[in-house]
């Protein structure tokens, strides 16, 4: 009873909340080049990409909401990149996503090094601060848990909004939701598809970098190697779980970082006959079986990982 | 700007395309190492020597492209069926855990006999890893992009668990490593005095097999046939779930091999890191090669010595040797697209 | 001539590698006049409409709309000018509604909303100004042939286009149908829009066009008014010269080689795509499938290709039940099958011609050994097929990819006959094939008839069937008709049937009696 007892803990759901907020940027980002029929695998290079340089921004000098925009403006050079590859020569998207994602972690982890040569322990930052919203953060335990949160938190939430009203209410949602499911039917009404694709990547990659700057400059305060740790991967399977659609992908983060935060706590609170390790390994074990409940129906957007050759039948 | 098929690609072009994209790449990062203020010329040299350029930095080559080989070649199978296996790394794992439980004391047998029996568990094991995916993906349609990534992080999981737990060796001093391999279970030495040993012929004479059986066996037929267009290879009555099955038993199989030759030979014992990443990196082999086995020799040649290399560089220089996973990454995508060039013409309009 | 030129094409010329696809092409269309662009499969009608519409560029040449010159290959500035096109190949959204698909693109990209409201009412003008009426908030996956073509074209008019290019509208329209859109046209072109309208049906542009423009093999070959031609001449000036048409002989059939009955076959969805299906195939005997796509032919044609095992009836082979429906067993048992689309079905674009002339067989003794393949009696196998069968542009190490139509079903076909096939599915199997490609398929359709086999033809050309078949099974909503001797029955009867109009679920005599 201890397990269900963490439930009514203020802890728990605020740490969920703080630890959905990656997962929701990157699977925000995955769902906006998902839709427009790329898969973009860069996710967890342009992640540690987006968590690196923000970091070291901050740690020259430069201001934390500043630090936020590099981070997009790095994510939206390696859509751009991945882009050319999968959407203008139209190359398979899978080996262009692992490229990108090698590229991208291995140019941040060669770049921090050259920046900060000889450093054993990685040196700390000041981070976001929390920032309680006035009034409603006064309210009894969901006051802690939803309203004491990072700014980029309330961002992350805010995007899902955004994003929703974009792409179901907007004239260029609903290019992006076209050029994903047939993009002749783009091309015929007069649109380009392959700039609005390289769009919709540059946009996703640009909140995916955001996604990985929270990790350095919200929740800890430094760039480790390895820091990612596979969040990128696991979006790309919240993507599926959401049916790409925002508000689902909002439900599946939170829903995957509430498992991950009792896993943490079931870990530290049992006395442990089961291994460490074997908790560490349920979120992607989780993730796999999210996939496999959806992978069922899932109705991927038909032109998804169909590259478009202008001037073909 | 539209892409037009060639009626023709000469065979000098097929050759010269991805080494021309290499050459491209070592010129992008000479920017890189300029940044690091070192001189680019003699920075490539240091590479180069550090790579191949003496008896004992060859041998070392040798020994990081053995297993390089093995998961080049189990990216290079998978990829031809268009199974998406990233899973290397965690086969690569499940084969050298298969290859500590058996070879550090279990089974005793002669080392003609030992040997090829780590690698045949060691195959199982990766084979049976990367089946779990690839049974999601022919049953349930779950795509296995994300199912053998996370597995990857799972088996490195387990891993932990077993060195720091129930096969740690009492006899390392505290450090988390397994059990040594048995005197009969080390691979050979092939070289005195370097750590070059009989996995390399392993792997050698395995690509060669991988390219034979793709070429000339009907289980390769079947493959290339479900890779290259799945609905002719139905509707003419090729089994795909079979096929595609058989494809991740043995691709499986092969990444686990790397981690056969790594515990059996390189390092004798099991240890937390010993793959820096082998399973990602033989993708990176594997597409140089153009999914081709006998291509995958030469491209993990290549690689082995770029990071080799860049060691060597890294310590007669101040450039960091991740510039080595640049230029494997920068190299990935760069031969991608040449290779298309050799195919496509581009019509600018 | 007072009359308008509301479009100039001027020299135009378009390569694809060796091959002009389009050749110094000049014509000229007049305000509310309609133009059809005739010529067989592969004369360069859709490569010239397209580079109208901007979705290629021309190597040489020009094209004016209404006084100014298109420059760009865009399907915006053809769009702008005026220029509307229904594609061959519908260009709809099939998750997203009616409205959705009309106002893609005509609202700028950095909007922050949608004007649905007028849309709505714009296009609801537009629908009873035309005559065509559409559900704007129904989602196209539901909608019928006919009906998203209506969706098509009210795009083009919800874009004010003054000139509408239609591409082959009536392939897949019953009879009824097609008559509809005439009496449409003639209402758009009465309200003074102007229309090209491309065709390889002769009867439909003489009945519908002013003037007439003949392409073949990329060049113009003929331009004058409809009134002054006669069908034997246009035809000619399609095909350069009269090719005899294959004939069929008498229709004297033999045993029963296939029969289908009671036969149910459910989607994926679980619904029912075949219902209480009765069918025979004799011996030397060509039974011909009409219908409008979509009524069951796809599930009737898997179920024989073996490649969906129905839910209930029986099939017998020969006397003998089907208890294994796969494309193996399928093959095994004598079936040969020519898919629908031989670049997605049929062949291995990558593979040569020799590995695909083997694809069906490459396990048997003759091809392989212990799990090796003989691959000198591939090549061997192919060589006599290529020649057997007159395949051009090709080696047996050839890339399939490479060939042209015509030749790449020759490599369908002789894979199949090469195994003298008692039975035959052959579905859609001249599609998109020029005169002398679809020929030399009935030729060899017709030979094996002769030699014994049974054959299903499945067709969208209702010309085809009624030259091609002994009988013909009508199809609708996954029911069959009563085989119909082909003498006995009209291309108009047989569209009504198509579209309901008096179809009766037929069922065999046996069953009748029982």
């Amino acid at each position: 009873m201890e397990i269900l007892d963490m439930f009514l803990t203020v802890g728990f759901w605020a740490a969920t909340v703080r630890m959905a907020t990656p997962l929701i940027f990157g699977t925000l980002g995955e769902l906006i080049c998902e839709r427009a029929g790329v898969l973009n695998l860069g996710i967890e290079g342009i992640m540690t990409t987006g968590a690196m340089v923000a970091w070291m921004w901050v740690y020259q000098g430069g201001d934390l909401w500043s630090a936020v925009f590099v981070a997009a403006f790095f994510g939206l050079l390696f859509g751009y990149l991945h882009s050319i590859f999968s959407v203008y020569m139209g190359l398979s998207q899978h080996v262009t996503g692992i490229g990108i994602t090698l590229l991208s972690t291995s140019l941040s982890y060669y770049s921090f090094r050259m920046l900060l040569p000889g450093v054993t322990t990685p040196p700390k930052i000041v981070p976001f601060d929390e920032f309680p919203i006035p009034l409603l953060s006064d309210i009894p335990i969901v006051g802690e848990a939803l309203f004491t949160q990072s700014p980029l938190t309330y961002l992350a939430f805010i995007m899902v909004g955004v994003v929703a009203y974009v792409l179901y209410r907007t004239p260029i949602g609903l290019a992006v939701r076209m050029v994903g499911e047939n993009p002749m039917a783009v091309e015929v009404q007069g649109i380009d598809v392959h700039r609005l694709r390289m769009g919709a990547v540059m946009v996703g990659s640009a909140f995916m970098a955001v996604g990985g700057a929270f990790l350095t400059i919200s929740v800890f305060d430094a760039f480790y190697f390895d820091m990612v740790n596979g969040r990128g991967w696991i979006c790309v399977a919240l993507v599926i779980f959401s049916s790409w659609r925002p508000g689902k992908a909002l439900l599946g983060a939170v829903l995957f970082a509430a498992f991950d935060a009792l896993q943490i706590r079931v870990q530290q609170a049992s006395s442990s006959f089961i291994p460490y390790q074997f908790y560490l390994m349920m979120p992607y074990i989780f993730s796999i079986i999210a996939l496999i409940i959806m992978s069922r129906k899932a109705a991927y957007p038909k032109a998804l990982l169909v590259p478009f050759r202008k001037g073909q039948r | 700007m539209l892409l037009e098929p060639r009626l023709h690609t000469p065979l000098w072009v097929t050759i010269s395309a991805p080494i021309a994209a290499v050459a491209v790449v070592l010129i992008l990062c000479s920017g890189l190492i300029i940044w690091a203020g070192a001189p680019v010329l003699d920075a490539y040299i240091s590479l180069i020597n550090g790579a191949f350029g003496s008896r004992f930095a060859l041998s070392e080559t040798l020994v990081r492209a053995t297993p390089l080989i093995f998961t080049g070649l189990a990216a290079a199978v998978a990829f031809r069926a268009k199974l998406w296996n990233i899973g290397g790394e965690g086969q690569l794992y499940m084969g050298a855990l298969a290859a500590t439980y058996f070879g550090t004391g279990l089974v005793d047998l002669p080392s003609f006999l030992l040997i090829p029996f780590l690698f045949i568990v060691g195959a199982l094991a990766g084979g049976a890893w990367l089946l779990i995916p690839t049974l999601l993906k022919t049953q349930l349609k779950v795509d296995e992009v994300v199912t053998t990534l996370l597995l990857n992080f799972v088996a490195l999981l387990l891993v932990n668990y077993l060195l720091f737990g129930p096969w740690k060796d009492p006899l390392a001093m505290g450090w988390p490593q397994g059990a040594p391999i048995i005197d009969d279970g080390i691979l050979p030495t092939l070289i005195a005095k370097t750590r070059l040993h009989g996995g390399l012929i392993f792997a050698v004479v395995t690509a060669f097999g991988m390219w034979v059986f793709m070429k000339y066996s009907r289980w390769g037929f079947e493959t290339r046939a479900v890779g290259l267009n799945p609905d002719a290879a139905r509707f003419a009555g090729i089994p795909i779930t079979k096929t595609v099955i058989r494809t991740a038993l043995i691709s499986g199989g092969l990444a686990a091999c790397a981690g056969v030759t790594e515990v059996a030979g390189t390092k004798g014992y099991l240890t937390l890191d010993i793959s820096p990443g082998f399973g990602y990196t033989g993708i990176a082999v594997a597409m140089l090669a153009g999914l081709n086995p006998l291509g995958v020799i030469i491209a993990a040649l290549f690689v082995a010595g770029i990071y080799n290399g860049a060691d060597s560089m890294s310590r007669a220089m101040d450039v960091s040797n991740y510039i080595a996973d640049v230029i494997t990454a920068a190299s990935l995508l760069l031969v991608l697209l040449a290779v298309m060039l050799t195919r496509m013409r581009i019509r600018w309009r | 001539m007072d009359t308008d030129i509301v479009l100039k094409v001027d020299g135009i010329t378009k390569r694809f590698g060796n091959l002009a696809a389009n050749d110094g092409i000049s014509f000229q269309l007049e305000k509310g006049k309609v133009l059809s662009l005739l010529g067989e499969n592969g004369a360069g009608k859709t490569t010239l409409m397209n580079i109208i519409f901007g979705h290629y560029m021309a190597d040489e040449g020009r094209i004016e709309a209404f006084g100014q010159e298109l420059s760009a290959s865009s399907p915006a500035e053809a769009i702008k000018l005026g220029i509307g096109m229904v594609h061959q190949h519908f260009t709809l959204s099939e998750n997203l509604t009616v409205l959705d698909n009309i106002i893609l693109g005509t609202e700028s990209l950095w909007h922050v909303t949608q004007a649905k409201a007028e849309a709505r009412k714009r296009l609801a003008h537009l629908s009873s100004e035309f005559g065509l009426k559409v559900d704007a908030d129904a989602a196209v996956s539901s909608l019928t042939v006919g009906e998203r073509q209506r969706v098509e074209i009210l795009k083009a008019l919800y874009r004010e286009a003054r000139i509408l290019i239609l591409d082959e509208p009536t392939a897949v329209l019953t009879p009824q149908e097609a008559d509809q859109l005439f009496a449409t046209l003639r209402d758009m072109v009465a309200r003074g829009l102007s229309i090209i309208f491309i065709s390889h049906k002769l009867h439909e542009v003489l009945a519908i066009a002013d003037d007439i423009v003949v392409l073949r093999h990329g060049k113009l070959v003929a331009a004058f008014p409809a009134a002054s031609a006669s069908r034997k001449q246009i035809a000619k000036k399609m095909v350069g010269q009269t090719i005899p048409e294959p004939k069929r002989s008498e229709y004297l059939p033999g045993n029963v080689l296939l029969e289908m009955t009671a036969v149910h076959v459910l989607s994926e969805e679980k619904r029912p795509v075949l219902s209480d299906v009765d069918l025979t195939i004799r011996q030397k005997e060509i039974v011909g499938i009409a219908g409008v796509s979509g009524n069951g032919q796809k599930p009737l044609s898997d179920v024989i290709a073996g490649l969906v095992t129905p839910i209930s009836g029986s099939v017998k082979l020969r006397g003998e039940t089907i208890t294994e429906f796969t494309p193996r067993a399928m093959v095994q048992k004598g079936i040969g099958r020519i898919p629908e689309d031989r670049h997605e079905q049929g062949v291995i674009g990558d593979f040569t011609v020799a590995e695909n002339m083997v694809l069906e067989k490459y396990g048997d003794p003759e091809f392989s050994r212990f799990g090796w393949l003989k691959l000198t009696h591939l090549k061997g196998h192919a060589e006599k097929l290529i020649k057997a069968f007159d395949i051009r542009g090709a080696g047996t190490e050839t890339a399939v990819r490479g060939l042209s139509g015509g030749n790449m079903q020759k490599v369908i076909l002789s894979r199949v006959l090469d195994n003298n096939p008692e039975i035959i599915l052959a579905n859609q199997p001249t599609r998109g094939l020029d005169v002398g490609a679809a020929n030399f398929v009935h030729e060899q359709l017709f030979k094996a008839r002769e030699e014994g086999a049974g054959i299903l033809v499945m067709s969208e050309d209702l010309e085809e069937l009624l030259a091609v078949s002994d009988v013909i099974i009508v199809m609708y909503h996954g029911q069959v008709s009563k085989p119909i001797p082909v003498d006995d029955v009209t291309l108009q009867e047989l569209g009504l049937l198509m579209s309901g109009d008096g179809f009766v679920a037929g069922h065999s005599e046996a069953r009748d009696v029982a």
